[in-house]
C-alpha cells in the first residue's frame, strides 16, 4: 500500500498543509459576499483534511512494528551533503504515539470550533498549518527540520490566541511568545554548537555522538530552557494559565493536548539520549522542580476562580509527573511518563472541551457564576464528572496508570520523589472535586442558568471518542506500553551504558 | 461463575446508568437487583466450594499493565478469605438493593441510585478478589468513588456535597500512604502480586529502606504504609472524620458501604497481608494502638450524639477498632469473624434506623422521637435484635464448663468475646499492647452497651417528643424493607454460633486453608481439624493435643476454650458483666430517671462538650489543613506567581521591551512581526555559522 512509499511520513505530515492551501485558494477565489459559503466550506475542508490525516496516522500505526527499537518509515532527502544537512523524517516507538495523538485530536478541535464566527477561513488555515508543524516536530530527524517545525508551530498558535482569543488575548499571546522565545534562542545556539561538533544535523547520527561531559552540561541547560518552558515546568509556567484562559476552546485543547508534549518529547529525543551525563547530573534538580510543580500548582489550582485557569494549573501539575518519570530513567518511570503524556492529551483536552461547552452557552468561566448545572445538563454533568475523576487519577481511567507508573519509577530512585508526587494525588482530588461541586452540584441560584441545554449532537461526537480512549487505556494500558517498550528499552540501555562508560 | 459474580454487577451498573432514562426506573431496579442477587447466590455456592471443598484458585482475566518486570493482571482470586468477603458483600448488597425498592420508592433519580449501588458492589468485589496490590487499589479507589457518589446522591444539599468531598479526600490521604506502600513493595520485591510478595517476605526481614531520613526495616515500613491506607478506608482515628459526615447519604448506603462492607476493607487488607504483618511487630503494635484508641474514642463520642445515624456510625467506627486491634495482635481469624458478624447486625441496625427515619418522614434527631414501639412494633423488634447482637449478649456456658450446654448468644457475642479473650491471652503472652487492648475492649463494651440501649430507649420508649402529626403517621415499612430486615436479623442471631467453629474454632485451620494463619488460641485448635471433616491430618501436628476431639460440628462451639490453655473465668465473664452494667445504666438514665441525659447535655459540662463535639478533631483539622491549603495556595498564586515570577519575568521584561521597542520601531503593535524578525535573525545566524563552520573545515 502507499504506506510503503518513502515519502509516506511526509505525506502524512503535509496533508493538513495541503488542506490549508485549498482553503486559502478557495477564499481568494470567492467573492466577499459569499462569506457564509466560505465559512461553511472552510469548516468542511478542514474537517475532511484532518480526518484524512487521522486515517494516514492509523494506517501508520498498523504498519508500525513495535518490536523494532529504531526509526521506521524513514525518508531522507539530503540538501547539503557536504555539511550533512538534509530533510529527514522517521518515527520510532516514542514519537509514533504523539503523531497519532495529534491526528486524533485535530478533527475534535475542528468540530469544537463551532462558536468561532470571526474569519473562519483564516482560523481553519491556522489550525491546519499548526497540525502540519506539530506533526513535523514529532517526525523530524534532522536538527534544522526539527527546529523549523518546533519554532514554526508557535506562529499559528500565537495567532490563534492573539486573534481569536478572549479579552486579554494580547497580553497572553505576548507572554506566551516571550517565554518560548527565550528558550528557543538558547536551544538554537546549542544546536549550532552540536552541528559544529558533530559535523552533521542528522539526529540519528547525533544520537550516537558522545559529547564531553562539560559540553553536555551547557547543551543540556540550553535545551532544558526550551523544553522546560514548553512543558511547562515550575517556575516558567506562568504563561500557560494566561494562554489557556485567553485561547479559544480548540486552541486550549491543542495547547494542552499536544503542544505541551513537545517539551516531554524533546527531553526524550535530545536531552536524555544525547546528554546522559548531564541528565544524570541534573536529575535531582528536575525532581525538585517536578515536585514543586505538582504540589505548588495543585495548591494554586485550588484557589482559582476561573475554571479554565484551574484546569491549566492542573495541567502543570500533571506535567510534573511526566518530568519526574522521565528523569527517573527506569522502564516504569519513562514508560509511565509517555503514558501520562498520552493520557493527559485525552483528559485535559476533554476538560477544556467541557469548559468550552458551558462557556459557549453562558460566556463566562467564573466558577461562582455556576452551580446546579446538573439539573439542566445531566449528561454533561456525567461526562465532566468522568473526566474530573480521570484527572484525579482514579484507577480504571488512563490518568491513574501514568501517575502510578511514574510514582513507582520515581520511588525507585529516591523515596521522597515517589512520596512527594503522591501528595499531588491528594491535592488533585481537593481542587477537582471542589470545582465540580461548585459548578455542577447544588441548587440553581443563578436564574440565567435556567436557559442551559444539554449536549447537542456535535458535542456528543466530540466527547465519545475521548471517553472511549480514557477508559480503554485505563483498563488496557498495554495498548500504549507495548508500542513504546522496545524504543524505551533501547533508550535506557544506551543511557546506562553511557553512564557506565568512563568520561572522556 | 466467578466472572459473573464480579462483573455481573458492573454490567448492571453500566446498563442502569447509561440507559436509565430510556428503560425506566422499574427495569433499572430489576436489572441491578437481579444481577446482584444472582451474584450473591453464586457467591454462596462458591463459598462452599472453596471453604469446604478446598478449591482455591486464581482466574486470570486480562492484563492491565505490563512494563518490564512490572506485570499487573485483572484476576479473580478465590480463596477462603475472599470467598467469605464475597458472601458478606453480595448478600448485604442484595438485601440493600431490595430494601431500597421501598426506601427510595419516591425518589425521582432511582435508576441512578441503583446504578451507583451496583457499581459499588462491583468495585468491592474487584477489591476482595484481587490477586495483586494494584487491583486491590483499583477496587479500593472504586469503592471510594461509589461512596463519594452515593454520599452526595442528594446533590442539591450542600452538606451532602461537602461530606462527599470530605470522604473522598480523607480517603485519599489514606491512599497516599497505601500508594507509597505499593511503591516500596515494588522496590523491595520487584512485584506487586500477592503470591510473589508473600512468598518472599521471609527473605527480606533484614532489608532496610531509607525513608524520611531514617533507615527503616522494609517490612515494617511497608506494613505501616499499607495500614495508613486501611486507616483511611476503615475510618480509624486521625482519618475517621469522614465517616460520621457520610451519613448524609441515603440510609441504605450507610448500611451497605459505611457499615457492612467498604469500611471493613481495611481489615480485609490487613488480614490479606498477614504474612507481612506477622513479620512486622512494630507495625502490628501500631495497628493495635490505633485500633484500641478508635474503639474507645468512637464509643465515647457515640454517647453524646443525638442523630440516630451518627450514633450508629460512631458505633461502626468503634467496632472497626475492635477488628483492628485483633488483627494487630495477630488474631486475624477473630478479626474476620467480627467483620462477618458485624456486617449482619450493623446493616440490620442501619436499615432499622432507616425504617424509623422513613416512618417519621426523614426525622433523624432522636430528641424528637420516643415511644415508637407502639407504632412500629416490627421495626422495634428488629432493632432490639440488632442491639442485642451488637452489645454481645450471650451466656458463655461452655467456656465456664457448665455441663454440656454450648455457648448461647447472638452473633456479636461470639466474635466480640473472642477478640476480648484473645487480647487477654495475647497480653499474657507478652504481645505488645495486648493488655491495653483487652482493657480498652472491656471498657468500650461497657460504652457500647450504654449508647446502644440509649438509642433504643430514646427512639422506642418513653413518650414521643416530635409533633403529633408525624407520630400519627408513623408506620412500619413496606414488605421489601421488612423482608431485608428479617433476613439480616436471622444472620445477626445465628451467624456467630454457626460459624464460630470454622472461623476461630477447631475447624479454622482447615477452613482458612492458609489464606489466614492458625486461629485465635494458637496451636490448640489445630487438632480439631482432623475429625470435624473426617480427614486425618497426619502431618506433624504436635503430639500435645492428642485428646480426642469427638467433634461433631454442633458441640465444637467453645471448643477452643476447652482445648489448650484458656483465659480465666473473670476474663470470660468480664464482657458479659460490663454489658449488663451498661444496659442497667441506660435503663436508669433513660427509663427510670427520664430526662437525665437531656439534663446532662443541657448543663453542657466540659466532658459533654468534648464528646458532643467529637473531641474537636474536625475543628483542628479544618484549622490546619483546610485553611492551611487555602492560605498556601493564595500565597503561591498571588505572591509567587503574580508578583515574583511574572513581576520580574515576563512583565518586567515586557516593560523594558516596550520601552526599547518604542524607541526602535515606533510602537509596532504586531507582535507577530517581532517574532518573525527574531526568527529571521535566528535563521540568518544559523546560516552564517554554518557557512563559517563549513568554510573552516
Amino acid at each position: 500500500m502507499f504506506s510503503e512509499l518513502d515519502a509516506f511520513l511526509s505525506i502524512l505530515t503535509f496533508t493538513p498543509a495541503i488542506g490549508a492551501v485549498i482553503i486559502a485558494v478557495f477564499r481568494f477565489a470567492s467573492r466577499p459576499e459569499d462569506q457564509g459559503l466560505i465559512d461553511r466550506n472552510s469548516r468542511m475542508v478542514a474537517l475532511g483534511t484532518t480526518l484524512v490525516t487521522l486515517f494516514f496516522a492509523v494506517v501508520m500505526m498498523f504498519e508500525f512494528d513495535p518490536a523494532v527499537a529504531g526509526f521506521q518509515f524513514v525518508h531522507e532527502v539530503v540538501w547539503l551533503e557536504q555539511i550533512g544537512m538534509g530533510y529527514r523524517m522517521g518515527v520510532d516507538g516514542i514519537s509514533v504515539l504523539f503523531v497519532l495523538l495529534t491526528a486524533f485530536l485535530m478533527p475534535i478541535c475542528i468540530l469544537a470550533s463551532g462558536a468561532i464566527e470571526k474569519r473562519v477561513a483564516d482560523y481553519m488555515i491556522a489550525f491546519l498549518l499548526l497540525e502540519t508543524l506539530i506533526l513535523g516536530v514529532f517526525t523530524a530527524l534532522d536538527l534544522v527540520v526539527f527546529y523549523v517545525f518546533f519554532e514554526g508551530g508557535l506562529i499559528p498558535m500565537f495567532l490563534i490566541i492573539g486573534v481569536w482569543g478572549g479579552q486579554n488575548r494580547v497580553y497572553a499571546a505576548f507572554k506566551f511568545f516571550l517565554y518560548t522565545l527565550l528558550g528557543s534562542v538558547l536551544m538554537l545556539v546549542a544546536m549550532i554548537y552540536m552541528f559544529l561538533q558533530a559535523g552533521t544535523t542528522d539526529i540519528t547520527v547525533l544520537l550516537d555522538t558522545a559529547f564531553t561531559p562539560q559540553a553536555q552540561t551547557w547543551l543540556w541547560l540550553a535545551f532544558f530552557a526550551s523544553f522546560a518552558v514548553k512543558m511547562p515546568m515550575w517556575p516558567v509556567h506562568t504563561w500557560l494559565p494566561d494562554a489557556h484562559v485567553q485561547a479559544p476552546t480548540a486552541g486550549s485543547v491543542i495547547l494542552a493536548g499536544v503542544l505541551l508534549k513537545m517539551g516531554g518529547y524533546g527531553f526524550l529525543r535530545f536531552s536524555l539520549p544525547m546528554f546522559p551525563d548531564a541528565s544524570a547530573y541534573f536529575a535531582p534538580m528536575v525532581f525538585v522542580l517536578s515536585l514543586i510543580a505538582i504540589i505548588y500548582t495543585s495548591l494554586v489550582a485550588f484557589r482559582q476562580t476561573d475554571i479554565k485557569k484551574l484546569i491549566a494549573y492542573s495541567s502543570v501539575a500533571h506535567m510534573g509527573f511526566v518530568t519526574l518519570g522521565l528523569f527517573s530513567m527506569n522502564m516504569l518511570g519513562v514508560q509511565g511518563a509517555i503514558f501520562q503524556m498520552i493520557s493527559h492529551g485525552f483528559i485535559s483536552s476533554a476538560l477544556f472541551l467541557c469548559v468550552g461547552v458551558i462557556y459557549d452557552r453562558m460566556h463566562t468561566r467564573e466558577i461562582a457564576f455556576y452551580g446546579g448545572v446538573v439539573h439542566k445538563m445531566p449528561v454533561f454533568a456525567a461526562i465532566f464528572g468522568l473526566f474530573a475523576m480521570a484527572n484525579v487519577g482514579l484507577p480504571g481511567t488512563s490518568g491513574f496508570i501514568g501517575e502510578i507508573m511514574t510514582m513507582i519509577g520515581g520511588y525507585q530512585v529516591a523515596w521522597w520523589v515517589g512520596a512527594g508526587a503522591a501528595v499531588g494525588v491528594i491535592l488533585s482530588a481537593v481542587y477537582m472535586l471542589t470545582v465540580y461541586r461548585d459548578v455542577i452540584f447544588g441548587e440553581i441560584t443563578n436564574p440565567k442558568l435556567n436557559t442551559l441545554t444539554d449536549l447537542n449532537r456535535t458535542e456528543w461526537i466530540i466527547f465519545v471518542p475521548l471517553i472511549i480512549m480514557t477508559l480503554l487505556l485505563g483498563v488496557c494500558s498495554t495498548l500504549v506500553t507495548d508500542i513504546t517498550a522496545a524504543s524505551v528499552e533501547a533508550l535506557i540501555s544506551n543511557y546506562d551504558a553511557a553512564l557506565a562508560a568512563p568520561a572522556q | 461463575m466467578a466472572v459473573l459474580i464480579v462483573f455481573g454487577p458492573l454490567f448492571a451498573a453500566a446498563f442502569a446508568g447509561l440507559f436509565g432514562n430510556f428503560i425506566g426506573h422499574r427495569v433499572a431496579q430489576i436489572v441491578t437487583t437481579g444481577f446482584v442477587v444472582v451474584s450473591a447466590l453464586l457467591s454462596i455456592l462458591n463459598f462452599f466450594d472453596v471453604a469446604y471443598g478446598g478449591n482455591s484458585q486464581t482466574i486470570h482475566v486480562a492484563t492491565w499493565m505490563s512494563v518490564g518486570t512490572f506485570d499487573v493482571s485483572w484476576a479473580i482470586k478465590l480463596d477462603t478469605l475472599s470467598s467469605v468477603m464475597l458472601v458478606v458483600v453480595t448478600s448485604v448488597a442484595s438485601l440493600v438493593h431490595i430494601y431500597s425498592w421501598g426506601y427510595m420508592a419516591n425518589d425521582p433519580h432511582r435508576a441512578r441510585f441503583f446504578a451507583y449501588l451496583s457499581l459499588f458492589t462491583f468495585a468491592m468485589l474487584a477489591l476482595v478478589t484481587a490477586d495483586n496490590f494494584l487491583q486491590l487499589f483499583f477496587g479500593w479507589e472504586g469503592v471510594g468513588l461509589a461512596s463519594y457518589l452515593l454520599i452526595g446522591f442528594w446533590y442539591k444539599k450542600k452538606s451532602a456535597n461537602d461530606a462527599a468531598i470530605k470522604a473522598f479526600v480523607t480517603n485519599r490521604v489514606g491512599d497516599f500512604g497505601f500508594a507509597i506502600g505499593i511503591m516500596a513493595l515494588f522496590l523491595v520485591f520487584g512485584s506487586v502480586g500477592f503470591d510473589d510478595v508473600f512468598s518472599q517476605v521471609g527473605d527480606h526481614t533484614a532489608t532496610t529502606l531509607a525513608f524520611a531520613g531514617m533507615d527503616i526495616p522494609a517490612i515494617e515500613l511497608i506494613g505501616f504504609l499499607l495500614f495508613v491506607g486501611a486507616m483511611g478506608k476503615s475510618a480509624q482515628f486521625f482519618l475517621h472524620v469522614w465517616l460520621p459526615d457520610a451519613m448524609e447519604g441515603p440510609t441504605p448506603v450507610s448500611a451497605l458501604i459505611h457499615a457492612a462492607t467498604m469500611v471493613t476493607a481495611g481489615v480485609f487488607l490487613v488480614c490479606r497481608c498477614f504474612p507481612i504483618f506477622e513479620l512486622a511487630p512494630n507495625a502490628s503494635a501500631f495497628i493495635t494502638v490505633i485500633g484500641a484508641l478508635t474503639a474507645f474514642f468512637a464509643a465515647t463520642v457515640g454517647l453524646a450524639q443525638n442523630d440516630i445515624k451518627r450514633v450508629i456510625a460512631y458505633s461502626t467506627c468503634s467496632q472497626l477498632g475492635y477488628m483492628f486491634f485483633a488483627a494487630g495482635l495477630g488474631l486475624y481469624g477473630a478479626a474476620m469473624f467480627h467483620l462477618f458478624t458485624h456486617a449482619f447486625f450493623k446493616a440490620l441496625l442501619f436499615l432499622g434506623s432507616g425504617s424509623v427515619i422513613h416512618g417519621l418522614h426523614d426525622e433523624q434527631d432522636m430528641r424528637k422521637m420516643g415511644g415508637l414501639y407502639k407504632m412500629m412494633p416490627a421495626t422495634w423488634i428488629m432493632m432490639l435484635i440488632g442491639t442485642i447482637a451488637l452489645t454481645g449478649v450471650g451466656l458463655p456456658f461452655a467456656a465456664l464448663g457448665v455441663g454440656i450446654l454450648p455457648d448461647l448468644g447472638f452473633a456479636g457475642f461470639f466474635s466480640k468475646d473472642a477478640i476480648i479473650e484473645g487480647a487477654y491471652m495475647a497480653g499474657q503472652q507478652g504481645i505488645a499492647f495486648g493488655n491495653l487492648a483487652f482493657w480498652v475492649g472491656v471498657i468500650a463494651a461497657l460504652l457500647t452497651s450504654f449508647y446502644s440501649w440509649r438509642l433504643i430507649f430514646m427512639t422506642f420508649n418513653g413518650t414521643f417528643r416530635g409533633d403529633k402529626h408525624t407520630f400519627d403517621h408513623a408506620h412500619d415499612p413496606p414488605w421489601s424493607m421488612m423482608g431485608a430486615l428479617v433476613v439480616l436479623a436471622i444472620g445477626a442471631i445465628f451467624a456467630g454460633g454457626l460459624m464460630k467453629n470454622d472461623f476461630i474454632g477447631g475447624n479454622s485451620a482447615h477452613f482458612w486453608n492458609e489464606s489466614l494463619p492458625g486461629a485465635v488460641h494458637g496451636p490448640a485448635v489445630a487438632g480439631g481439624d482432623a475429625e470435624t471433616h473426617g480427614e486425618v491430618v497426619a502431618h506433624g501436628e504436635p503430639a500435645a493435643h492428642e485428646q480426642p476431639d469427638n467433634g461433631h460440628a454442633a458441640a465444637d462451639e467453645g471448643e477452643a476454650h476447652a482445648t489448650g490453655e484458656h483465659p480465666p473465668v473473670w476474663v470470660i465473664l468480664a464482657p458479659f458483666v460490663v454489658t449488663l452494667v451498661g444496659f442497667l445504666a441506660a435503663i436508669y438514665a433513660y427509663l427510670i430517671n427520664v430526662g437525665m441525659g437531656a439534663r446532662i447535655a443541657a448543663r453542657g459540662g466540659p466532658i459533654h462538650s468534648l464528646l458532643y463535639n467529637k473531641w474537636y478533631v474536625d475543628e483542628i483539622y479544618h484549622f490546619i489543613f483546610v485553611r492551611g491549603a487555602k492560605g498556601l495556595g493564595d500565597v503561591f498564586w498571588k505572591f509567587f506567581d503574580v508578583r515574583i515570577i511574572d513581576g520580574f519575568g515576563p512583565n518586567g521584561v515586557a516593560g523594558m521591551t516596550f520601552a526599547a521597542a518604542k524607541r526602535i520601531a515606533k510602537a509596532q503593535s504586531g507582535y507577530v512581526y517581532h517574532y518573525a524578525f527574531v526568527m529571521l535573525i535566528g535563521v540568518l545566524g544559523l546560516t552564517l555559522w554554518i557557512l563559517a563552520g563549513a568554510g573552516g573545515q
